[in-house]
């Protein structure tokens, strides 16, 4: 099982080499760790995506925790709450066929187009990361000429929030 | 007025009641031991290996529940320093490491001793600090020793630079510090208390399982009268033993790979668990889907990740353990019309048919020195009241074993990391601590020789402890084991060019002597314990061949336990 974890961490050198290296120490998986400084500048914001079943996730959260500089965290809910996650892709389209699919295809994903040059196209998508998946599939794999995916963050919905 | 870092190290060691330092010095902290240098309040005793020192830490803060205190440089001191720390770490030890580092500008730079000391001991300290600025230093290191001593206690690390240590800043003493993201718990949930209350209530085959927490916690009051109020069978991991009296009849022993019958067989058939500062350790549960297949349980702990880690448990309970237990004795107070010792009897009657096996008595020898023989000697020549250390093997599950402690805080040993070389400067540090009381390390000539420099420490700062060698030539627990599992091919585990440990004590200045016969084992502790003064090395040669029994291997569960082939037979 998937689980989205976002943590308030003290903004300090090393702090997130705690929260690497717990997981790298006690086994558990990584799929994506995005972070950066919040509006308080002492404290970050990590967004975590691991997988393990419950009793796993609950180790993980409770191992999280115990680091010293981790503030707060809260597991986001996958389904009900808010992930989203920045593409940016270089997709080749040399004919001018292929240059207006991929101008079709970037519509649809409602993406943009942030620079056009000789035989491609430099492409922003956010959303859901299976929506970045889709738009992936939907290329051909010829066309993809490199992809930079930021790694999930993500907030809950409703007025409460993870604040200090 | 200004001081310097260095200045502030040492101003701020006795602010906060510190007594003694362990440490060795190197070109990172000479500043700090410039500061030493001028004063006579904080005693540093110099060790002769970094290991030592920390060891010597934390046998101090195991036997005091005070924090320990070790000072080394940076490099290969600070490398040196990392098994003591994780030996600190597994076993929950309040102690704080101040290393020197490089200069500021330096670190990063791979210069002369320079090493990452917060990233090596990162995985293996409670928190860990680089400190960057002067003026942070006092408050870091209140920190530390906050952070050391409250919640889960644990060790925790400063690492200072050079120029830190140099440059002036004002300094004054916090009292107190708060850190926004650590808050350990304190008192459990009542209702949860209640809950557990009322599940012991009901309990016809009961079980008390008591560990190191206890003793951490300063809560051997309070379990020893929730016990007694209970009137339930107790055990004890290997880091609980002497949080509840060794010697009462309410005691079944310990558990776990080298548990008693009585222990092992009573957890394996138990209908309700209290499990009291434990952490369901790989040692103790054997085999965990054969583990406690009857019980429901319950779990106070500090540490919420200690709940549920290896075993489900029905009733958490997160809090510190003394205020637990006091709010559970007070409820077993109010409902003394619901203890009801009848309810237990037949249970009791079992745990007694268990233990009429005696399944620590082992064949005893007029031939051979039995290492049994020896602690349980030990045992008689001290009244049961000596503080024991001891290294890892074969010997520290006799100590364990055949050593019945009745006081918390006296059987200091490394039960999570299992550290060979323990054994000897954590004596030391208990003995600093407590000069007028018998410490004694319980140890082999394996485990002996990994921390035997220490001996020239104890001459240097006359700390008298006494050392009990049981000297079988073999690394006993992997001998046994290989015997056990690898069909006797004993591949080196068999020590020849032993020291002359006789000489060896004598060239350190101390007393050493060697028994080779059972009659004489009595009469020599006795005349070594006599010679307070001097640290008395002495030699056992005991029987090569003797096991530590009862056993539980691996994959096997509690009621899977093997026997000494005098059991068996009997």
């Amino acid at each position: 099982m998937r689980h989205t974890i976002a943590i308030l961490l003290e903004n300090e050198a090393g702090a997130l080499s705690r929260v690497a290296g717990l997981f790298s120490a006690r086994g558990y998986n990584i799929e994506s760790l995005t972070v950066a400084p919040t509006d308080e500048v002492s404290v970050s914001r990590l967004t975590l995506v691991t997988t393990g079943n419950d009793e796993i996730v609950e180790q993980i959260t409770k191992q999280l925790n115990k680091l010293v500089d981790v503030i707060k965290l809260v597991e986001l809910d996958s389904t009900e709450d808010i992930e989203r996650e920045l593409l940016l892709a270089r997709v080749k389209a040399g004919s001018a066929g292929q240059r207006s699919e991929v101008k079709r295809l970037v519509d649809i994903f409602r993406g943009r187009i942030l620079d056009v040059y000789e035989g491609g196209y430099i492409v922003e998508l956010t959303g859901r990361g299976s929506k970045i998946d889709a738009f992936l599939e939907a290329l051909e794999t010829a066309q993809i000429g490199e992809v930079v995916r930021s790694g999930v963050t993500g907030i809950a919905r409703g007025p409460k929030g993870l604040r200090i | 007025m200004k001081l310097t870092g260095a200045e502030i190290v040492v101003q701020f060691l006795k602010d906060e009641g510190v007594e003694c330092v362990f440490g060795y010095p190197g070109g990172a902290v000479l500043h700090i031991y410039d500061a030493f240098y001028a004063q006579e309040e904080i005693e540093h005793i110099l060790v002769r290996h970094e290991q030592g020192a920390v060891h010597a830490a934390d046998g101090y803060a195991r036997a005091t529940g005070k924090p320990g205190t070790a000072l080394v440089t940076s490099g290969p001191g600070m490398t040196n320093a990392v098994t003591g720390i994780a030996t600190a770490y597994m076993d929950s030890i309040p102690m704080v490491v101040i290393s020197g580092q490089v200069s500021s500008a330096l670190i990063g730079n791979d210069a002369f001793q320079e090493v990452d000391a917060v990233g090596i001991s990162r995985p293996c300290v409670k928190h860990n600090f680089l400190v960057k600025d002067v003026a942070d230093l006092a408050s870091t290191l209140k920190k530390a020793y906050y952070l050391a001593a409250s919640g889960r206690p644990g060790p925790v690390l400063v690492d200072i630079p050079k120029d830190v240590t140099a440059n002036k800043t004002e300094y004054y003493y916090q009292e107190t510090v708060k850190i926004r993201s650590y808050n350990p718990a304190e008192k459990g949930h009542s209702g949860q208390i209640k809950k557990g209350v009322e599940l012991l209530l009901g309990a016809r085959k009961p079980m008390i399982y008591s560990g190191g927490g206890v003793v951490l916690g300063k809560a051997s009051e309070q379990l020893t009268a929730v016990t007694r109020l209970l009137g339930f069978p107790i055990t004890s991991t290997l880091m609980g033993l002497g949080a509840f009296p060794g010697s009462d009849p309410q005691f079944v022993g310990m558990l776990g790979m080298h548990g008693t019958m009585e222990a092992n067989m009573g957890m394996h058939d138990c209908d309700v668990l209290l499990a009291v500062g434990a952490r369901f350790d790989d040692r103790v549960t054997g085999e965990l889907s054969k583990f406690c297949p009857h019980a429901r349980i319950i779990h106070i702990d500090i540490d919420p990740s200690s709940i549920s880690k290896n075993v489900r448990v029905e009733i958490p309970i997160v809090g510190h353990v003394k205020p637990v237990l006091d709010e559970m004795i007070r409820m077993l107070e109010a409902r003394k019309d619901a203890l009801d010792p009848t309810k237990t009897r037949e249970w009791w009657a079992q745990i007694n048919r268990w233990r009429d096996h005696r399944c620590l008595q082992y064949a005893t020898s007029s031939e051979v020195i039995k290492p049994q023989a020896v602690v349980e000697a030990l045992w008689r020549a001290t009244r049961g009241e000596a503080f024991v250390t001891s290294d890892v093997g074969q010997h520290q599950m006799w100590a364990a074993q055949y050593y019945r402690f009745d006081q918390p805080n006296r059987w200091i040993n490394s039960g999570g990391l299992g550290t060979m070389g323990f054994g000897l400067p954590a004596a030391l540090g208990v003995k600093r601590a407590f000069p007028d009381s018998e410490v004694v390390c319980v140890t082999g000539e394996a485990s002996i020789q990994m921390c035997i420099q220490e001996l020239s420490t104890a001459k240097q700062y006359d700390l008298p402890v006494k050392v009990v060698c049981l000297n079988n030539r073999y690394l006993g627990m992997v001998r046994q084991w290989q015997e056990f599992s690898y069909k006797s091919r004993y591949s080196h585990s068999y020590m020849e060019a032993l020291p002359d440990f006789i000489k060896l004590a004598e060239s350190y200045g101390h007393v050493g002597m060697q028994i080779t016969q059972p009659g004489d084992v009595d009469a020599a502790l006795e005349e070594a314990f006599a010679m307070k003064d001097r640290l008395v090395f002495m030699d056992f040669i005991t029987d090569a061949t003797e096991n530590v029994y009862p056993m539980i291997e691996a994959g096997k569960g509690h009621a899977e336990m093997r026997y000494s082939p005098a059991q068996e037979m009997a």
